[in-house]
């Protein structure tokens, strides 16, 4: 464990050097907070918790933008250090390829998470200090908007080790990250939106739906957020699709979880066994 | 561990990649202690041996042994006690020398302070503090050197460690590393400046095309070659001693020289008659050089192989 540990302190150190961790945070916060203050004009009228427009607008927002992220600092951490000739330094040492793989792991993940709680937490920061009180409800749908984003991060950012580890080298793994970039976030939706469309409910049945929104982990954070949560679920419109579907809140974490492990371990799988 | 037994074994090991042979049907042992050079052309299987010495890849045949385990078995009390310097070492840029040199030592379990000592003994003290990215070639390879030497290594794999060093660098490596063989750690390393070696080792592998074609001290190889000494001569006159010509093959690269080469058996016969004759001013003796050595194995291989 402490050769883990030790991985992850240098991934986290060499992140903020990099200024990795400030650039995230600080793009994550100006988003939020843009979102916040445009959102919060319209919503103070219809009596929405603020707070709750920024849950559904940030999740919106953190759908497309953490996989980016996640993917950016993830698809170079083995190839690229293989190619550097790093890698085969630290692997001399007394190190387990699957510690490096799970101390850079949680490297990463840190810094994510650092940055996902800094931005966000900035923007619900300047609504509870310049709006009117939140109600516990909703500081609690924020806090698990906060969590499951991360969660979110941590899946692609296992998807960027697996695809790290197959590819022989950087510029692959970045194409390949680019396009599951889009077939996760952009493509995949509207697929599906095509299918429901051209098969008029004939044979897609609730339960196939359900599944093929759990085997993406951007529609797992999405039900989770908009229609998971009462009272977000009404400012999102998504009341309808969440009434049709059997898949709670629970169902739907454990989903992201399994979207973050699986990649992991099959990433250890594939660098334990690759020719160095 | 008994203290005879040796601490770094190969037998008839061989690496293959796909159709390519790295490494076939090696064989050699290294004692405590011993200061050996692994010397061949790019792509004679220096590398792959050093990889399969540290159990980063695994023999396609044969078995080895370091510091008494099967270094593919990775256990982590072999792999504290041995020290590696990769060809062209590289590190992450964004991190500082002491920061790197700390992780490495913490790595190996061993004390923060031992890095520090290290920065200073290979001359990064004052640079310590500075980003690798901003570092020369040679502060690289100094960097890659302390971590090699990190917690006291029983076994040192040094692949050309002096390319980029400074002259000076050099021969305080070279005296760092007899210290380190006195108090009986085995030094390999590899290197194509095979003058500098002279000296600096007393066994010599060659290695070509993957397989060992000689192995034995500068000495041995020297006896083995049978290539002909040279003797330089700086006469104090105008004239050519007449036992020139019988003695050897005679060349004369500038006047008032000659270089007279001979057989090994000949060579204290020589030796008298030019010490005894007046009209030699000077002598110097050159024997055949490391590069001479290896060359003629070289083209002995090739030679059998056609």
């Amino acid at each position: 464990m402490r050769g883990v540990l030790l991985v992850a302190g240098k991934e986290i150190r060499e992140g903020m050097r990099n200024r990795w961790v400030l650039a995230a945070t600080l793009l994550l916060a100006a988003l939020a907070l843009t979102l916040t203050f445009l959102g919060a004009a319209p919503a103070g009228r219809v009596g929405a918790s603020a707070l709750d427009v920024v849950v559904v607008s940030l999740s919106s927002l953190s759908v497309f933008l953490l996989p980016l992220i996640a993917l950016l600092i993830s698809h170079d951490a083995i190839v690229g250090e293989m190619e550097r000739g790093t890698m085969l330094l630290l692997l001399s040492y007394p190190l387990a390829r699957w510690q490096v793989v799970l101390g850079k792991f949680l490297g990463h993940l840190a810094i994510l998470a650092v940055a996902t709680i800094l931005g966000y937490g900035a923007a619900a920061l300047a609504l509870a200090l310049t709006g009117p009180a939140i109600a516990p409800a909703s500081w609690q749908a924020f806090a698990l908007m906060i969590g499951s984003s991360v969660l979110l991060g941590a899946a692609f950012v296992a998807l960027g080790y697996l695809v790290s580890a197959l590819v022989r080298d950087r510029g692959t793994a970045a194409g390949i990250a680019v396009g599951l970039w889009l077939l996760m976030v952009l493509i995949w939706d509207m697929a599906l939106l095509g299918l429901l469309v051209a098969d008029q409910g004939e044979s897609v049945t609730a339960g196939m739906l359900d599944l093929l929104l759990l085997l993406n982990p951007t529609d797992a954070y999405r039900l989770f957020n908009l229609a998971g949560l009462a009272d977000v679920r009404m400012l999102s419109g998504m009341a309808a699709l969440a009434g049709n579907s059997a898949l709670s809140a629970p169902v739907l974490l454990a989903a992201l979880v399994g979207w973050a492990l699986v990649p992991l371990l099959a990433a250890a799988a594939v660098f334990a066994r690759r020719e160095l | 561990m008994k203290a005879d037994l040796p601490l770094i074994g190969l037998e008839g090991v061989a690496k293959r990649y796909g159709a390519v042979e790295a490494v076939r049907d090696v064989s050699f042992s290294l004692p405590a202690g011993a200061r050996v050079a692994l010397v061949g052309h790019n792509g004679a299987g220096k590398t792959t041996l050093m990889k399969l010495m540290l159990g980063l890849i695994r023999p396609s045949a044969g078995r080895l042994h370091v510091l008494g385990q099967d270094p593919a078995e990775g256990a982590a009390e072999t792999r504290r006690r041995l020290g590696w310097l990769p060809e062209n070492v590289t590190f992450n840029p964004a991190l500082t020398g002491r920061e790197l040199l700390c992780f490495f030592a913490r790595l190996k379990g061993e004390p923060v302070s031992g890095a520090d000592a290290l920065l200073e003994r290979v001359g990064l003290g004052a640079a310590s503090r500075r980003r690798v990215g901003g570092y020369s070639k040679g502060m690289r390879q100094r960097l890659g050197l302390a971590q090699a030497l990190l917690g006291s290594p029983r076994a040192l794999l040094l692949d050309e460690p002096t390319t980029g060093l400074d002259p000076e660098v050099r021969q305080g490596l070279y005296s760092m590393l007899s210290d380190l063989a006195e108090g009986g750690t085995t030094v390999l390393l590899s290197s194509h400046a095979l003058e500098e070696l002279e000296g600096q080792v007393e066994r010599v592998v060659i290695l070509d095309h993957g397989s060992v074609v000689a192995d034995g001290t500068v000495a041995e190889l020297r006896r083995l070659a049978r290539l002909p000494i040279r003797l330089r001569l700086t006469l104090a006159g105008e004239e050519a001693p007449e036992w020139f010509g019988p003695a050897g093959a005679v060349r004369q690269p500038g006047p008032g020289f000659f270089e007279v080469s001979c057989t090994p058996e000949a060579k204290m016969e020589l030796l008298r008659q030019a010490t005894g004759d007046r009209r030699i001013a000077d002598l110097d003796l050159l024997p055949p050089t490391l590069d001479e050595l290896y060359s003629h194995f070289l083209r002995l291989r090739q030679e059998a192989a056609r």
